[in-house]
């Protein structure tokens, strides 16, 4: 349930714009305990950065560095095996210390020792407005941001040697705890419009950026892009939910992605020739005593920030992204190459005595099955990563379609995947959706099953099949 | 370093981790979990998990039930004792119903049942998790209640357990157990028991605690079921008002009764989100339906006094939803998610269907006249099908979309070539 206001509204630069109002209904907002508050501070220096390569899902690495040598940061450490042009840079100046293999000698983590003097490797800056869509592509690949621009379908870094129709920006987040990215951008408008412009030459279709309806996005001020106000509550601000309404994707088409916070980096490197890995992460969480906005770079020690201001918990779960989507990493894990937000909740390995029947008031439910917290919609909660029970089979019906906002069904997509059902996943919608889709979904499943997994082994089997 | 310092919890926990593998597992599971919801973490994806669990949905829909139950237990002897000694002039409930001589005819009677029920049903669920290694699943402490709210007071008990190890073995072990099954469990308990043992289930002298035993005595009353009165084309006047047949002061399975009971449990499985609204609202309307229809070919004259099927084509249309199962069956078994219509706009259709179906089975069925319980099941087999349709009505869609779509030029293999040569 959606609706379209088409209405035209003229900049001060006198351009047209068509902007879209989009109203999501379907959802659910998770308001936890432990929001960043908007004061950054400056992180420690981390000694040691890391690339995890488990952040590029489908990646063949090949390594161009041996363990012990020099690099500058921005200077390519491997490519990627299938477009042997997309480099992936180092973060940071130094000594390649250790390269992580796990079984069948596949590379884990990179870790770099870094120099107490940063040196940059610079590459030739390109002229905007003359640049080819060949020569900034060629720029974006030698320069390290390649890997920020991701596809759909499959959720892989996009594939440069396929036009896309068209690329996505998510301007604002609505993930719980996710960094408040009006408050990470600010400041940015040469770089953001620089990133901008040149990824409007890669597509033959438009640049869409969504932005909060409500706020007051620093988006609006770009030009070459189409905007669109989208509001409602979370998965508003996932790029798959805009998507879906805004031009959704068939069979055969491909859409690019990109991490608004990652133009940043992008558009920093097309004006200056340098790959800056500098970050502003929202620490938050309820394990967090004062969580708060931190400047860090890609691959640091979490350890330099995490401990900044103290911690609530002695057993807590540190996440490299949001509670729903984040990856799982430890207390002297590193920052991951897409995430925004590091989160930490405590651990919740415990028993509950009779916690399937006794009232609840301190968790989150979409039912009232004995669960209060439609009582208190504004409520935030501290929750931990318990699971609330065990897995089962499907069985309730109609939950899903609550919160998921998107023209698909989605306990039949499941259920697809789950049967590897290769037809009825393409004709139910998979190559609309990512894992991070799934997430809220998978958040108030009953029956406790892993969705976001799911959908991903079913994409990596659609690709292999299909491809 | 005794074992005596340690909580039970403690103990539970090492004792779980001890059977960790072991083929009874399971079975300590069960009641572990029933005690404690377990120290499991979120280990792939979201990191964090609404409250709500199998467990407690499944609790709701108990919850919903136990009035059910309660008001059942006073009806047996209710039932019973106007049976033998006539109707109470100025029926009083708190004198004539609420009474420990009624609650002890349930106690001896319906909950006899319920254990039965349970312990039978609950015996096979974990025999069959021990030998699959699965956890027990919860599917069968609601089915395990519904069980004897609908079978006839007098069901032998043996009976009862026959037919609950049939249900749980055919409706829903060999298909893979809770959340797999295609018939609702409950339901094939009750159909085991129609068509096994039919002079058990049906005519008139089953319905009232030892109603067989006095069959045949010159004062006794007839305990036999409005519908059933119906379907004979009964002569006399009954004795029930519109407001016994609502707040259940009639025979009739052991908890179909109470109309106003269910009516309350239905609500409360509406306002906690457990059971499908859609299909309530549908399975009402869709009975309605078919009553105004029956009820307008009566008025139009084509069905006379004489026709066997006047008795129930007469009955006011809407005094279909308070008599026998039909409200019982909408609310409680209907709205089973596992074996209803998955979509929501399935659930319209297959709630109508029931709803209407039903009351057609009650007014052509002379041998029994209650049609809920086959009309849920038949559309139990057809609940996919629904869902396939309205499911490809989206798929449709998509395709359409893609044919309508701008179709890129493919990008040359020359253009493959120049990037990769960057």
């Amino acid at each position: 349930m959606w609706y379209f206001w088409a209405h035209f509204s003229i900049t001060d630069k006198g351009f047209h714009f068509m902007s879209k109002d989009i109203r999501i209904k379907k959802g659910l907002n998770i308001n936890l305990v432990g929001a960043a508050e908007p004061t950054t501070s400056k992180a420690a220096l981390s000694n040691v950065y890391a690339i995890n390569l488990l952040d590029f899902h489908g990646l063949t690495p090949k390594m161009l560095l041996k363990e012990g040598a020099e690099v500058k940061a921005g200077e390519a450490l491997f490519y990627n095996k299938n477009v042997e042009s997309m480099m992936f840079v180092s973060p940071v100046s130094g000594e390649l210390v250790e390269i992580e293999r796990g079984a069948r000698r596949k590379i884990l983590t990179l870790k770099i020792l870094a120099d107490k003097k940063q040196e940059y490797h610079t590459h030739k800056t390109l002229d905007l407005g003359k640049a080819s869509a060949a020569d900034i592509k060629k720029f974006l690949l030698k320069s390290g941001c390649w890997p920020f621009i991701k596809q759909r379908p499959y959720d892989f870094i996009a594939d440069p040697t396929v036009t896309p129709k068209a690329i996505f920006i998510s301007g604002f987040n609505t993930g719980p705890l996710a960094a408040d990215l009006e408050y990470v951008l600010a400041g940015k408008e040469k770089e953001l419009q620089a990133a901008l412009s040149a990824l409007g030459k890669l597509t033959p279709g438009s640049v869409h950026v969504s932005i909060n309806a409500k706020g007051n996005s620093i988006f609006s001020q770009m030009e070459g892009i189409e905007l669109h106000k989208v509001s409602g509550p979370h998965p508003a601000g996932l790029v798959g939910t805009q998507i879906n309404k805004i031009d959704p994707i068939n069979k055969g088409e491909r859409v690019w992605t990109v991490g608004a916070a990652d133009l940043v980096i992008i558009g920093e490197a097309l004006l200056t020739g340098k790959f800056n890995a500098e970050r502003l992460v929202a620490l938050a969480g309820s394990s967090i005593k004062k969580p708060q906005y931190y400047k860090t770079k890609i691959g640091a020690e979490v350890s330099t920030f995490l401990y900044a201001s103290g911690v609530n918990d002695k057993h807590f779960r540190v996440i490299n992204g949001d509670v729903l989507t984040g990856s799982k990493t430890r207390q002297d894990g590193y920052l991951g190459f897409y995430n925004t937000t590091v989160t930490a909740i405590p651990e919740g390995d415990d028993y509950e005595f009779f916690g399937w029947n006794k009232p609840v008031f301190d968790k989150i439910s979409t039912t009232r099955a004995l669960t209060f917290s439609w009582l208190q919609p504004n409520k935030k909660y501290d929750l931990d990563t318990n699971t609330n029970g065990e897995h089962r089979a499907f069985v309730v019906t109609g939950m899903y379609e609550e919160v998921f906002p998107m023209d698909i069904y989605p306990l039949q997509l499941l259920k697809a995947c789950m049967v590897k059902d290769l037809d009825e996943m393409e004709q139910l919608g998979l190559y609309e959706v990512i894992p991070e889709d799934f997430s809220l979904t998978e958040f108030i499943c009953i029956s406790k099953q892993p969705h976001q997994q799911i959908i991903r082994e079913g994409l990596d089997l659609l690709h292999k099949e299909i491809g | 370093m005794s074992n005596k310092r340690l909580t039970f919890k403690k103990r539970l926990h090492i004792i779980k981790h001890q059977l960790r593998d072991k083929k009874l597992a399971p079975a300590f599971n069960a009641f572990h979990t029933f005690l404690f919801t377990p120290d499991e973490t979120t280990h792939s994806g979201g990191h964090i998990r609404a409250a709500d669990d199998l467990k407690r949905t499944m609790n709701t829909v108990i919850l919903a039930l136990v009035p059910v139950l309660l008001f059942s237990m006073f009806n047996a002897g209710y039932q019973h004792y106007s049976a033998v000694n006539g109707f109470p002039e100025n029926f009083s409930v708190w004198n004539d119903f609420l009474t420990w001589d009624n609650f002890w005819i349930g106690i001896i009677k319906v909950l006899p049942l319920v254990v039965v029920s349970y312990g039978v049903g609950l015996l096979i669920e974990f025999i069959f998790a021990v030998i699959k290694g699965h956890e027990v699943e919860e599917g069968y402490l609601v089915t395990g209640m519904l069980v004897p709210l609908i079978v006839p007071i007098d069901t032998p008990l043996w009976m009862l357990a026959v037919a609950v190890v049939f249900g749980v073995i055919i409706g829903k072990e060999v298909f893979g157990g809770t959340g797999m099954n295609i018939l609702n469990p409950a339901l094939t308990i009750r159909a085991f028991l129609f068509f096994a043992y039919p002079t058990w289930m049906s005519g008139d002298k089953v319905w009232v605690y030892q109603g067989m035993e006095r069959a045949g005595t010159p004062d006794a009353i007839s305990g036999e079921t409005i519908l059933g009165y119906l379907a004979q084309n009964g002569q006399n006047e009954f004795s029930y008002t519109v407001s016994d047949m609502f707040f259940g002061f009639i025979p009739g399975s052991v908890g179909e009764t109470s109309t106003f009971l269910i009516l309350l449990g239905g609500l409360f499985l509406i306002f906690s989100k457990i059971a499908s609204w859609r299909i309530m609202v549908s399975a009402v309307a869709g009975a309605l339906a078919m009553g105004l229809i029956f009820n307008g070919v009566v008025d139009a004259g084509w069905i006379t006094e004489s026709s066997k099927f006047y008795g129930l084509m007469s009955f006011d249309f809407w005094k279909h939803l308070i008599v026998g199962g039909l409200a019982f069956g909408i609310v409680y078994m209907a709205t089973d998610p596992v074996t209803g219509s998955q979509t929501n706009r399935g659930k319209w259709i297959y709630g109508f269907l029931i709803g209407f179906i039903s009351v057609m089975i009650r007014v052509f069925n002379p041998a029994y006249p209650e049609g809920v319980f086959l009309a849920i099941l038949l559309m139990n087999v057809f609940a996919p099908t629904i869902d396939h349709y309205v499911v490809r009505a989206n798929v449709n869609k998509r395709l359409k979309r893609f044919k309508n779509a701008v179709v890129l030029p493919k990008d040359t293999e020359e253009a493959k070539l120049k990037v990769e040569t960057i």
